[in-house]
């Protein structure tokens, strides 16, 4: 469960002055849903998913995280979350293995616990081949799966991605795409965000786009369709973005 | 905190590191391997040159001395020198290191010299011309020697003893303990060299463990992590330390290993004859006293090297500050500069001075405790900088 209470985040600028990155921020997300968070580059989208993972923190506002706040107990947040972004690299010295070890000690699991994870992890992801091999000699594919392991060692309830696809070529997209929807399957609460409208017809369940740091719409698909009176989301979208131009 | 945490991130760092080869050769090779090859080929080049410097007949000129057959003989049989035809030049030709020095002779030298009427002899020389002076040394000595033979001859024909010139010998030799020796030459070098490596062999490290991640993008990968940012930045810290502290005392392994293998070549080009030692404990002692220095020095770099966004600003960042750690520490190996109230209130250099100290067995415990506990709480504020650091947005995401 999400669930984002008038978020706001101010930056200070030397050139602009004060920029309100994510302004007025409130949405909800739960188990089992994917939601799309939709928007133009510097629109808000990275920032607010930062602040959803405790990276950053809101200027004001609040957000409930996995049941608890993103400002009191950010480490119990990122405990329970799983966070992804095209960002998000892997340490090149490390291999496959190493690398979700690590991760699975920081998150304060005990090595059995790690072992049986990896294992189970490395078996659905068909990542036994590459297993010892550093992440420096990794394709991008491989390297994709790793950091999927690495998100998901400690078994999270909530799921963050970050513009997952962005940079990927069809097939690594496409099975970031996959792993999204088996999260939903599996009852985790999925919020990620892109700016690639077919992605998001074919795997949310609601819909918010955020232009200028501020929510400009939400809901279903379908309520969008309605409400906007148009059938494509890449209409609706520059309707939604360019009116405030 | 919780320093678990903070020992699973160091533990990573240091597997991480150990896999560097750019680490390895800057914390490993150079020391390991370069100092014994300087140590060994300086050694060598000084034996050598100062050996064929030594061995040369210097060619010089004389002028004047046609009416003084006695000296001209003896000159020739000097095997020190060579007598070359005098030209007007001469001057010249010592500026050119044609010949290496040219000496006046006064009109009727012979034949003052007989009758005890005093004359002056001038050796004109190249100062700071290694062969030139060897030359002028050896043309002193000859005259020294060709006055002695005078007096020698003199008080003979006068039916004297010959000791009444010299009615008594001087000797000085060297009765302090070799280890005394061995601080007075290289006690201000053993504080310099382990600061200068404590620093540089933090510096890399600093660097690809904040800049480094940034570039790479794994800074954000475990900021997504519940590790908490103080954790974080004890684990990286600690990896700093160890790697600055390794380097150190590799070098100052191989300094020692190698000084001590080729001591004897060292010492015979030199011409020192006397014993040399430097006492290990008190070397052990240097580096326990170094130790915050240490600590200061990793976390300000890490503060420091966070600011920056890719590892090569880090580098236009980190790079001048090894001047600030140069100057004081090397002022503390000047002759003349000593433990006190005013040398003893400047970091680094306190700590130079004090290890000077102890390398020479002088145990001022009040000053080691007084500089320790200094260096201490500026090695504390260091720490508190780095961690302020790491909990800062706008340094961590910096664009």
């Amino acid at each position: 469960m999400i669930e984002a209470n008038n978020l706001c985040k101010n930056f200070k600028d030397k050139k602009r002055g004060d920029i309100h990155a994510v302004d007025d921020v409130s949405f909800t997300c739960k188990p089992g849903e994917i939601y799309g968070l939709l928007g133009a580059n510097g629109a808000g989208k990275t920032t607010t998913l930062r602040i959803l993972a405790t990276i950053l923190a809101p200027s004001s506002g609040t957000a409930n995280v996995a049941g608890f706040d993103v400002v009191r107990e950010p480490q119990k947040v990122r405990a329970h979350v799983g966070f992804l972004s095209t960002a998000t690299a892997l340490y090149d010295r490390l291999t496959a293995a190493e690398t979700v070890e690590y991760f699975g000690q920081l998150f304060g699991l005990d090595s059995a616990t790690i072992e049986r994870r990896t294992n189970e992890l490395f078996a659905a992801l068909d990542m036994e081949e590459f297993r010892d091999r550093r992440c420096a000699k990794l394709s991008t594919g491989m390297k994709q799966k790793v950091s999927i392991a690495r998100t998901l060692i400690h078994d999270p309830p909530v799921m963050i991605f970050d513009e997952p696809t962005n940079g990927l070529d069809v097939m690594a997209a496409r099975s970031i795409t996959d792993f999204i929807r088996q999260c939903r399957d599996h009852g985790k609460t999925v919020i990620f965000s892109t700016h690639v409208m077919t992605e998001v017809e074919k795997l949310c369940d609601r819909i918010g786009i955020i232009h200028a740091g501020k929510m400009r719409t939400e809901g279903t698909l379908d309520e969008l369709r309605q409400n906007f009176g148009k059938d494509s989301l890449e209409e609706i979208f520059v309707e939604v973005s360019g009116d405030a131009r | 905190m919780s320093l678990r945490n903070s020992l699973i991130v160091y533990r990573k760092e240091l597997r991480d590191m150990l896999r560097d080869k750019r680490t390895i050769r800057s914390m490993v090779i150079i020391p390991v391997i370069a100092f014994p090859l300087l140590i060994l080929g300086m050694a060598y080049m000084q034996a050598h040159f100062m050996g064929t410097a030594q061995k040369e007949v210097a060619p010089i000129m004389l002028q004047g001395g046609q009416d003084s057959p006695k000296l001209l003989a003896a000159l020739r049989d000097f095997s020190g020198v060579q007598v070359v035809p005098y030209q007007a030049d001469a001057k010249e030709e010592v500026s050119d290191k044609k010949i290496r020095a040219m000496v006046t002779i006064p009109k009727g030298f012979d034949a003052a010299v007989s009758i005890g009427h005093p004359e002056q002899v001038s050796i004109g020389y190249y100062e700071a011309d290694e062969k030139s002076e060897l030359a002028k040394e050896k043309l002193q000595k000859f005259f020294d020697d060709y006055r002695n033979n005078v007096i020698r001859a003199a008080l003979a024909a006068r039916g004297l003893p010959p000791n009444l010139a010299e009615p008594f010998t001087v000797q000085s030799a060297n009765i302090v303990a070799p280890s005394k020796v061995g601080a007075a030459m290289f006690g201000g070098l053993i504080p310099y060299l382990i600061i200068i490596f404590c620093f540089t062999g933090a510096m890399y490290p600093a660097m690809d463990l904040t800049a480094g991640e940034k570039e790479r993008g794994t800074m954000e990968t475990i900021l997504s992590s519940p590790v908490s940012r103080t954790d974080l930045v004890i684990g990286k810290f600690l990896m700093i330390l160890t790697a600055s502290v390794v380097t150190a005392l590799l070098s100052l392994i191989s300094l020692g290993a190698s000084f001590a293998s080729f001591k004897n070549q060292i010492m015979s080009a030199t011409g020192d004859s006397v014993p040399i030692a430097i006492n290990p404990s008190a070397v052990a002692a240097v580096f326990a006293l170094i130790l915050p220095l240490a600590v200061l020095f990793a976390s300000s770099l890490l503060a420091v090297a966070l600011l920056a966004k890719s590892y090569r600003e880090a580098q236009t960042y980190v790079s001048p500050l090894i001047f600030i750690v140069i100057a004081p520490a090397f002022a503390g190996i000047m002759p003349g500069v000593e433990l006190n109230w005013k040398t003893g209130l400047v970091p680094i250099l306190n700590t130079c001075l004090a290890s000077k100290e102890i390398i020479s067995g002088t145990y001022n415990w009040g000053h080691m405790a007084l500089i320790f506990g200094m260096t201490c709480v500026y090695a504390a504020i260091g720490l508190a900088a780095a961690v302020r650091m790491f909990n800062r947005e706008d340094v961590l995401f910096r664009t």
